[in-house]
């Protein structure tokens, strides 16, 4: 990266005396990048955004934008513009004054106003409501408001405060296309916040995962998902999550090469959908079938191992009875260890394991993987519905 | 089948006269029976044991213009209210912003505020003729200290109305801050956030986004306080009796001391019918005109 980071934090905290707040974040955002800020609620993520909104004033740290540091600087000064989760419309306003409001408080003459007006009207389709008020709207057109106050002065930054938890899932689906669409035709460098995972794995460029007022993982949303860097991510994201269990219960065949030989204080994680079920064996992991959700395109297996719980995730559908033992089977290079105290991956890096691993051979003797696996009892096979 | 669905008719009617007869009762027996004899009075002359009661037409209206009296009181209760409307209003709004912001003791400001809400009238004005008492009082006692000469705040018609209108604004305000206070408190925070990003400052957001946001409770107060304007006059008992020389006389205390005091009831109610015309005027307004500016949520 040789050019220099557009929107940086460094070190921002924020405490309220209680445990809500955020605690030395370092954050670098190009320019016309797509930044999604997930976490639980709680995780300070709100908090980042508002500081970088200067709504928020950091106790330590810094903020720069464009190479200026603007930490000490009001809103107004800092090139950006906002959409809220509440969408913040000014209920007394038409919809064009609404839009235009900003322009107008800085004096923008009238002519280019309206320029501006017309094309974010047509950019967000509210063509033909601009005289209407915010509670004549509905809850869809309302968000287009917002969204179209956030691009008419064309700040560079838009920051985007969950603008989508207010609408419903059909809806939400459709808009957060239309987001990512008027992103990438303005050029926008966009940091949004979310703790909804499939916004975040289907909007950013990078997502920012936090914990407890600290960044757990910053990453693309494939380098998060398939290599988590701690248990905390690899069980956020992903529905259902990453499935955790004691690897000194895993019969040793299903750990990852390089697993060390104290298995102890170790957890391993599998992703639902790389476990495979077949007929209990000694060298695969023993369970018992809880109960099966069938879903349409997949069924969820939950299961009871001896550790604890686990969920499998089959494509089609399975007819499985509950209270049957299975046995439990993943590629190696799907696990992934983590300390169990600290919650981070144990070295080496999965992703170097993964090109290692396809060049090791496994040796005749080895059972056979399971997803070669020939032979399963009928009830195990997949059924493809009409 | 015909007489059936008339028999049905007649039982909701008579259903629909049983719901609103409670309150027709009791507005005819204390609201329109009173009007109507008020207005029924102020057509006849005053009936003594030699010349009885007599209808006497406008007789009575016309008198009541002539006097100069009417002049003076009509054109203080105009003063009267046209300062102590805007003063309520504007203070009490300052005092809601400040009450609601993040400051410390807030609580106890605002209860500081409301005090004078609490007290009754009459003991809020012989608070009030306390601090205005000559030589003794509080207000003198703080001029004093400057050197200035004491001054009979009340005994004199260039300041005696004056005097009474700041106990008006003095009572009126915390009562207005609390409608204030409750309107701030439904305005989301964070419209001030987005208009903080839009680029707008304080003056700014509160002249284009609170103040009209205000605009109902504003309306609300206004209407109160115009009708406190008119029927607030227990001040006036304690500490002027509406002198010296009607210098402090307001229409309603006038109509109590014609009715009371010179037992001359035709006048006294045809006072009150051109007062309940006024007031009727202004709520026409209100309704028609100024309703549909004002944004209702």
């Amino acid at each position: 990266m040789s050019k220099p980071p557009f929107i940086r934090l460094d070190g921002v905290s924020k405490s309220w005396g209680g445990n809500r707040g955020v605690e030395c974040v370092d954050l670098a955002i190009d320019e016309g990048e797509f930044v999604v800020l997930l976490g639980p609620s709680g995780c300070g993520k709100s908090t980042t955004l508002r500081m970088i909104a200067g709504l928020e004033t950091p106790d330590t740290g810094r903020v720069v934008i464009a190479g200026r540091d603007i930490t000490a600087e009001p809103p107004a000064a800092r090139g950006l513009s906002m959409v809220f989760q509440s969408y913040a419309l000014f209920p007394h306003l038409t919809v064009a004054d609404n839009i235009t409001f900003g322009l107008s408080v800085r004096r923008v003459p009238r002519r280019e106003r309206q320029d501006a007006l017309a094309k974010a009207v047509s950019l967000t389709g509210l063509a033909g409501l601009e005289g209407r008020k915010p509670a004549a709207l509905s809850g869809g057109q309302r968000q287009r408001v917002a969204l179209a106050r956030a691009i008419v002065a064309g700040h560079p930054i838009c920051l985007m405060d969950e603008p989508l938890s207010n609408l419903d899932a059909k809806l939400r689906h459709a808009v957060r296309q239309d987001i990512r669409a008027l992103q990438r035709e303005l050029g926008m460098t966009v940091v949004y916040v979310t703790h909804d995972q499939t916004e975040a794995m289907g909007m950013a460029d990078r997502i920012v995962l936090m914990n407890g007022g600290r960044v757990e993982q910053a990453d693309t949303p494939d380098a998060l998902y398939l290599h988590p860097d701690t248990a905390f991510a690899a069980t956020f994201l992903g529905s259902p999550p990453m499935v955790l269990m004691p690897a000194a219960s895993v019969p040793e065949r299903l750990l990852p090469q390089g697993a060390p030989r104290a298995l102890s204080g170790l957890d391993i994680g599998i992703r639902p959908e790389a476990i495979s079920l077949a007929e209990p064996a000694p060298h695969r992991h023993r369970a018992t079938v809880r109960d099966a959700e069938f879903l349409g395109a997949e069924t969820l297996v939950y299961l009871t191992t001896g550790t604890g719980e686990a969920i499998a995730r089959l494509p089609g559908r399975l007819t499985i009875r509950a209270g049957e033992p299975v046995g439990i089977d993943w590629a190696p290079g799907a696990a992934t260890l983590f300390e169990r105290a600290t919650g981070k991956r144990l070295a080496p890096p999965a992703r170097e394991y993964r090109h290692a691993e396809a060049g090791a051979s496994h040796g005749g003797s080895a059972p056979p993987r399971p997803r070669d696996a020939t032979g399963h009892p009928p009830h195990f096979q997949t059924e493809i519905l009409p | 089948m015909e007489q059936l669905a008339s028999y049905h008719r007649r039982r909701q009617a008579l259903y629909g006269w049983m719901l609103v007869s409670p309150a027709l009762i009791l507005l005819t027996l204390f609201a329109f029976s009173p009007t109507i004899a008020t207005l029924w009075a102020s057509l006849h002359s005053r009936g003594t044991i030699r010349h009885p009661s007599a209808f006497s037409g406008w007789d009575n209206y016309a008198n009541l213009i002539a006097d100069p009296s009417f002049a003076t009181v009509v054109g203080n209760n105009l003063l009267y209210a046209g300062v102590t409307i805007p003063a309520s209003i504007t203070i009490a709004l300052a005092m809601a912003l400040w009450a609601n912001a993040k400051i410390p003791l807030r609580g106890f400001v605002r209860g500081a505020f409301f005090t004078p809400t609490m007290l009754p009238m009459i003991a809020a004005a012989n608070i009030w003729l306390f601090f205005y008492t000559p030589g003794l009082g509080v207000i003198d006692a703080i001029t004093g200290l400057f050197g200035l000469p004491p001054v009979n705040w009340l005994g004199q018609p260039q300041t005696a109305l004056w005097a009474v209108i700041v106990v008006t604004v003095w009572k009126e305000a915390g009562f207005f801050m609390i409608f204030y206070l409750a309107a701030l408190q439904t305005i989301p925070p964070d419209l001030r956030e987005a208009a903080a990003v839009e680029g707008a400052g304080r003056i700014t957001y509160t002249r284009r986004i609170l103040l009209p946001l205000l605009m109902p409770t504003t309306a609300f107060i206004f209407i109160n306080a115009l009708i406190n304007s008119v029927k607030l006059i227990d001040h006036l008992f304690i500490l002027t009796k509406g002198g010296p020389n009607n210098a402090s006389k307001l229409v309603l205390y006038w109509v109590w001391e014609m009715a009371f005091a010179y037992f001359d009831a035709p006048r006294a109610a045809a006072m009150t019918v051109m007062v309940l015309l006024v007031l009727g005027l202004i709520a026409v307004f209100q309704f028609r005109v100024l309703d549909r500016r004002i944004h209702y949520r």
